[in-house]
């Protein structure tokens, strides 16, 4: 505990001595740093931030220092994370590498791939999306149909992925392949790395109900991607398609606890529904909104819980199992009442007749529905709690 | 404030789970209802409690108990939660213990908490007057007279009302009936000469009481606390109460979900588990989302408690809401997922969905305190 103690005065101090003033500021969506070959800053203390942050290996601080990651514990991940809370510090880098594809390289991947890949992603250099969806496999998966076929040093692929975000930004993918078409769906797909800038990928962004989005189609057209690419076995990719999809649901399942949000169901019930004696004055609005505050709250504390086991050493069980479910659904719950409460101020499309936080809302409602269609439905997650936490039958 | 147990805690739950599942299964629940047991629990097992220490949990230990807490004591009430036991364990250990370490004086102390700690005294307290929980309608009324105090009006769902030995009075010495400034506490004898109680018998079978007051006397020393200042206990009184018995919700729901999830294995029609239909499913998993939840919201309000945070009753009011719901849907699960046979009084899942009614609009329905988070969090 002495310990904890030192090591948490000590990240104080160097986060105080290294954080610039203005990475200490709620970060507005347009201000993530995503890395990669050719990365974007509005501001050179990002890249300050950054750089300072992925020589100690922060960015990805429970990788190990090997890989170019902190080598901390999880209790003391714990700690730099609640410091950095505490003192407002931005997360330097956002990116698929660190939240989905280091974890399973870690645990999968071989040796060469981890010294390839794992300090690129820590340091930003390269960017990473997820090639996993398909035109005919969305919550069926495994019925992917992107072919990758061994020919001598190379797989030949040919396919048509979809969902692929910022794709059209990426410099690589990560992307369940089929090799193996006469087996069993699950038996014969492969996980396999690619190059983005490899000739016969194409990236085209999609418009959705919400707007422009950074959501695209890629294709695969003969595209060459060295046999060394593949990760695990061949043909063994659908236990790592599934660690990853873990990986990612975490990240999902925390969507809305970035900053502290300016717009809150009661704030937007209060100036647009009417307010009285401090209240919003409208009691069934009022108690919709403390029932969404409620639900959301409770939420979060188990959020905190499953952490506070993880750091105790406890399993979690099956806590985790319900978070992607939980958190998305009560997103939209958060969407669906402000957007309510806003009346038609809040179904504004665009132009200056309207606010512009009024705006940003209502897009964010529309967008607000792909989160429990994202990275595995409601339905199919709650057909995982049901087959694998409370064991009932197939 | 963590939402982890600490070893202590974890060791109390273990202990109360076994205690409950061996001593007072739900069938000593179905005993006492159909013998009409005269007092509705077992004083055998009440002193058995109280021999474990659990009577003495809010009681500090000037006074003969642990001091150990909200947290604690919100194990054994879980553990009671799940066999439905019936027990002086809100009104006394909960509700008796803390009014009197929260405002009883040195004398009030000395005179009550041995025998709460011993499981001898039992305690009720006689607020309600309507239907619904209305902490500060009070029209109960008591005023001085010869130095001393005359109590005049009638309680409604006094819990252990008929068996206790103190009842905590709450009861208006100034201002109008829904004012919170005017409302005093008293210590008053069951059994005081004016005191009327008459038994409510409940749809969950554990006890409850009319009570009563017809130009009751007391003397100057019953009065707890701080004359027309008596909501401020009241609010803290109340909020405790409102985590342990969350805490004794969240072990109903957790049991009636189980055996519900067990059935739902076992029942067989058109040739399969009815398990296997996701119909079923779906709302299987959405349960044990919600008992979750609940889960970390009765843990934190607890702790929150022991720690004396600020938002300790923004808390309790997440807390109480959370486990009235979650146990409200489980219990009603509970019955339409084991069908006919739900239906049967034989069955014991009924029990529970008529527990889960009964515990909800004990200190505040679902709706009450979604206004008081509302109002504690400023809209």
């Amino acid at each position: 505990m002495a310990d904890l103690d030192r090591f948490r005065a000590e990240t104080r101090a160097w986060l105080e001595a290294n954080c610039p003033a203005s990475m200490r500021t709620p970060m507005p969506d347009e201000e993530i740093v995503w890395g990669g070959r050719k990365p974007v800053f509005q501001h050179p203390d990002q890249k300050l931030w950054l750089d300072r942050m992925a020589a100690k290996g922060w960015t990805a601080p429970t990788w190990p220092a090997r890989y170019g990651g902190g080598g901390l514990t999880e209790p003391e991940a714990a700690v730099l994370e609640e410091e950095m809370r505490a003192l407002g510090c931005r997360p330097p880098l956002r990116s698929f590498g660190l939240t989905m594809l280091g974890p399973v390289l870690l645990e999968y991947g071989n040796e060469e791939q981890r010294q390839e890949h794992l300090p690129k992603i820590v340091r930003g250099e390269i960017r990473w999306c997820q090639g996993y969806s398909e035109p005919g496999a969305g919550s069926d998966l495994a019925g992917l149909q992107t072919r990758a076929v061994l020919q001598g040093e190379h797989y030949l692929v040919n396919g048509h992925k979809i969902w692929t975000s910022y794709a059209h930004y990426a410099d690589w993918i990560f992307a369940l392949v089929r090799t193996d078409p006469t087996v069993r769906k699950h038996d014969g797909i492969s996980f396999l790395l690619i190059d983005m800038a490899s000739p016969g990928v194409r990236a085209r962004p999609i418009r959705l109900i919400s707007g422009a989005s950074v959501f695209c189609e890629t294709f695969f057209e003969n595209v060459q991607v060295p046999a060394a690419n593949l990760v695990g076995e061949p043909n063994k990719g659908w236990t790592i398609a599934k660690r990853l999809l873990e990986h990612e649901r975490k990240s999902i399942g925390g969507i809305g606890d970035r900053a502290k949000p300016t717009r809150t169901p009661e704030s937007v019930a209060k100036e647009l529904a009417g307010e009285a004696d401090g209240r919003i004055a409208d009691p069934v609005l009022r108690d919709a909104v403390a029932r969404f505050n409620i639900d959301n709250a409770a939420f979060q504390l188990t959020r905190r819980r499953a952490q506070e086991m993880a750091e105790a050493g406890e399993p979690p069980g099956p806590l985790s199992a319900m978070f992607k479910y939980y958190g998305t659904e009560l997103n939209k719950r958060r969407y669906e009442l402000m957007v309510g409460a806003a009346g038609t101020e809040g179904l504004g499309w665009e132009g200056e007749d309207f606010d512009p936080a009024a705006l940003k809302t209502t897009r964010e409602w529309l967008r607000s529905k792909a989160n429990s269609i994202e990275g595995g439905t409601s339905e199919v997650q709650l057909n995982i709690i049901a087959k694998r936490v409370l064991g009932l039958p197939d | 404030m963590a939402l982890t147990l600490s070893a202590d805690a974890r060791m109390v739950r273990d202990t109360a789970m076994d205690f409950f599942r061996e001593k007072s299964p739900v069938t000593e629940l179905r005993r006492l209802r159909d013998t009409n047991d005269a007092d509705g629990f077992s004083r055998r097992l009440w002193r058995e409690m109280a021999e474990l220490g659990w009577t003495g949990f809010l009681v500090p230990e000037e006074h003969g108990g642990s001091g150990f807490g909200m947290v604690g004591l919100a194990q054994v009430m879980e553990a009671a939660g799940r066999t439905l036991a019936a027990s002086p364990l809100l009104g006394t250990a909960l509700i008796g213990a803390s009014a009197l370490d929260l405002a009883g004086n040195a004398e009030q102390k000395d005179a009550h908490l041995p025998g709460l700690v011993a499981g001898e005294t039992v305690f009720a307290l006689a607020l309600e007057e309507g239907p619904h929980h209305a902490p500060h309608r009070i029209a109960t009324a008591a005023r001085q007279e010869d130095g001393g105090w005359v109590l005049s009006g009638e309680k409604r769902f006094v819990l252990d009302g008929h068996v206790a030995d103190v009842l905590i009075v709450a009861a208006r010495t100034s201002g109008a009936a829904t004012d919170r400034a005017g409302v005093t506490l008293f210590l008053a004898p069951g059994d005081a000469p004016g005191v009327a109680c008459t038994r409510s018998i409940m749809a969950d079978s554990r006890n409850a009481a009319r009570i009563r007051f017809d130009a009751v006397r007391l003397g100057p020393e019953a009065v707890l606390g701080r004359v027309d200042a008596g909501a401020d206990v009241l609010e803290a009184v109340l909020d405790r109460a409102r985590a342990g018995l969350a805490a004794e919700m969240l072990g109903s729901a957790e049991e009636c979900f189980e055996r519900t999830v067990q059935y739902l294995k076992d029942r067989r029609q058109f040739g399969v588990p009815i398990g296997s239909f996701q119909a079923l499913k779906h709302r299987a998993a959405r349960m044990f989302c919600e008992l979750e939840t609940t889960r970390s919201a009765v843990l934190a309000a607890n702790a929150a408690l022991d720690a004396r945070a600020n938002d300790a009753a923004a808390l309790v009011s997440l807390a109480k809401a959370k486990a009235n719901e979650t146990l409200h849907l489980v219990g009603n699960e509970g019955v339409q997922m084991h069908g006919g046979i739900g239906m049967t009084d034989e069955h014991e899942i009924g029990f529970f969905m008529k527990r889960a009614r009964v515990a909800e609009a004990t200190f505040g329905t679902a709706a009450f305190h979604r206004d008081r988070y509302a109002a504690l969090n400023g809209y």
